[in-house]
């Protein structure tokens, strides 16, 4: 059963046609990459997913519910997450309170209820700080808690930033480049880790450019080319693809002959 | 879970408390009434530390949110509804508590207006649905177009404040009765009732403090900072940055109204001059000079700056002096006075220690 069903989708920045009548669908439990040249399209297409801006034509749908239109916090709290091609912490905060943004939209109590700090809001604040702690332990980094996000090492930060996705308890998982900055050994975790919240029933579609770790993970793959898509399917399908071949994999191949 | 405020908010009162103590027992308890005053000052300053240090948006314009308050108290507690005495909507008023009928002091002419608790509590309902009105549309884009909003509706109420003889043009409104408050407590600038409305000052501000830093150590806190540090990852991670950010908005006007409806009973007057841009910018100066994010800062480095300027420390160079805080804070010392002074104490008392270490260490 398709999560995300994603229909028609366009976007024109002026003259610029960054996306043109894209369209494709994520499986329910299952891992779908999206590759492409540079200026494929590819972070377009996530920003309109998570409704950083609208489209300029088509639409998309999540979960049975059509989220074009609705603003980036909204589409968050149908169950959607993201990260950032360039990890976007929260770099004045500490490591815990970057993760207890992430559970935002899973707590309730307004500005009158804060400033009172009643025992409800008291209850739900413990309950919110355990939960982040859990999370902040499951990528190993639960001796960073209080250290501001900014003293980080970029792989750490970027362990921060899927930790804070996840807080959200989304349903849908949108990973921007996970693997850029990585070195090989972080990026052998993360496949593993990519794995691991995929089996936990999340959904996760990421952009990326290595691409033995997207034909490593990934059970369907969409190939974007100057904002269109060129060919959709198993990684051993688009492996072979010729016009996959033709202005993606075939000069990695060339270059890695020669 | 203790609350994070207590500690900071036990501080400051027995500071309070001790001050009072010394004052009075030096045969000074004039300083007080200065002292007070600069309290309500510092309330502003207070929201304002929530609005610029938490969710990192300007106004300039918090000086006219100071006179709307202010305004409003002095106007609806002073204006004679007298003619309208036998109006059917007057009696039901009078027995709800919302207008009073009492002597002019003057001439013993029969006076009808709104009792200051009323009054008080228009003038908040004003600054809320004027603070919603400027920043609803403001707040919704990314930038600093509040601070311009907010800089036209500050020029725009003082002019109007200038303009209108029924506020009584550039003398003001003038004649603001005290108010009793019930429990034993007035509010008012007479001699005799110094220290009990320096406590009542302190006892607002305290609790202004705590309700603050209660919030800022909530979800709603953090969801405000995140805004500040990066907008686009709260707003993806689920926070409506629009909306908080005009809540944080409206909170701080609305604490700018009502410190302005406070002092306004307290010194019995109000001027339009305290709708100036030179005061909205001095309130800006004051939250830079308080640390920004950081609210017992604000209260304290507030209070005894604007003690120094009441007591006319800064002669005819009183607005030029907020200025040059305002420089120096921003060039120098982003972070507010406060914390570098703090690291240059633990470092001074760290080189100390490690002195009086040494001869151990070498032996």
């Amino acid at each position: 059963m398709p999560l995300l069903e994603v229909e028609n989708l366009g976007q024109r920045f002026g003259g610029l046609v960054a996306l043109d009548h894209v369209s494709f669908q994520v499986n329910e439990g299952t891992i779908k990459a999206i590759i492409g040249p540079n200026g494929a399209g590819k972070t377009t297409l996530f920003n309109l997913v998570s409704g950083i801006f609208p489209p300029t034509a088509g639409r998309v749908r999540f979960n049975g519910t059509v989220t074009t239109g609705l603003k980036p916090y909204q589409i968050a709290a149908l169950g959607v997450a993201r990260t950032f091609q360039n990890v976007s912490l929260f770099l004045h905060m500490t490591v815990l309170e970057n993760i207890m943004v992430g559970r935002h939209t899973r707590t309730r109590h307004g500005v009158v209820s804060c400033a009172l700090r009643g025992p409800g809001q008291r209850r739900e604040e413990r309950a919110l700080r355990e939960s982040a702690r859990d999370q902040l332990e499951e990528v190993a980094l639960g001796d960073k808690a209080g250290q501001p996000a900014g003293s980080l090492s970029f792989g750490q930060r970027r362990m921060v930033e899927l930790a804070r996705a996840l807080a959200t308890e989304p349903k849908l998982l949108l990973l921007d480049e996970p693997a850029s900055g990585l070195n090989l050994k972080e990026t052998d975790d993360l496949a593993g880790r990519i794995r691991q919240i995929r089996d936990r029933g999340v959904t996760v579609l990421l952009v990326e450019h290595d691409m033995s770790l997207v034909m490593d993970i990934s059970d369907d793959i969409l190939a974007l080319h100057f904002g269109t898509s060129i060919a959709e399917g198993p990684p051993a399908q688009i492996q072979n693809d010729p016009k996959v071949i033709a202005v993606y994999l075939g000069e990695h191949r060339h270059a890695a002959s020669s | 879970m203790k609350s994070p405020s207590l500690p900071t908010v036990a501080g400051i009162a027995v500071g309070v408390v001790l001050l009072q103590l010394g004052v009075s027992a030096a045969g000074k308890t004039y300083y007080l009434t200065q002292l007070t005053m600069a309290v309500y000052f510092a309330i502003v300053v207070m929201g304002l530390a929530l609005l610029m240090g938490y969710a990192g948006q300007v106004s300039l314009g918090h000086g006219a949110f100071f006179a709307l308050g202010g305004y409003t108290s002095a106007f609806l507690t002073t204006h004679n509804f007298a003619a309208h005495k036998s109006a059917a909507w007057v009696q039901p008023l009078q027995q709800a508590g919302v207008l009073i009928s009492r002597q002019n002091l003057y001439d013993g002419s029969d006076l009808l207006t709104v009792t200051p608790w009323a009054a008080f509590v228009v003038a908040l309902v004003a600054a809320l649905l004027v603070a919603t009105v400027i920043g609803y549309p403001s707040l919704r884009l990314k930038g600093h177009y509040l601070a311009m909003a907010t800089l036209g509706f500050g020029l725009i109420i003082y002019r109007i404040l200038l303009g209108t003889p029924q506020l009584g043009a550039a003398d003001g409104i003038t004649g603001v009765p005290a108010w009793s408050m019930g429990f034993g407590l007035t509010l008012s600038g007479k001699s005799a009732l110094r220290v009990q409305n320096y406590y009542l000052a302190w006892g607002v501000a305290l609790a202004v403090l705590a309700l603050l830093t209660n919030l800022v150590h909530s979800r709603i806190g953090r969801a405000l900072r995140a805004i500040h540090d990066h907008e686009t990852a709260a707003n993806a991670m689920g926070v409506n940055t629009a909306r908080l950010k005009l809540q944080a908005f409206v909170i701080s006007a609305v604490l700018a109204a009502a410190a302005g409806s406070f002092l306004t009973h307290f010194n019995g007057s109000i001027g339009p001059s305290e709708a100036g841009a030179l005061k909205s910018v001095r309130y800006v100066a004051l939250v830079a000079a308080g640390g920004m994010a950081n609210l017992p800062g604000a209260l304290i480095v507030s209070t005894l700056l604007n003690y120094l300027s009441l007591r006319d420390w800064f002669g005819t160079y009183d607005s030029a002096v907020f200025g040059v805080i305002l420089i120096a804070i921003v060039s120098l010392a982003p972070e507010g006075p406060l914390k570098p002074i703090g690291l240059w104490i633990r470092a001074r008392a760290r080189t100390l220690v490690g002195r009086k270490e040494a001869p151990h260490a070498a032996a």
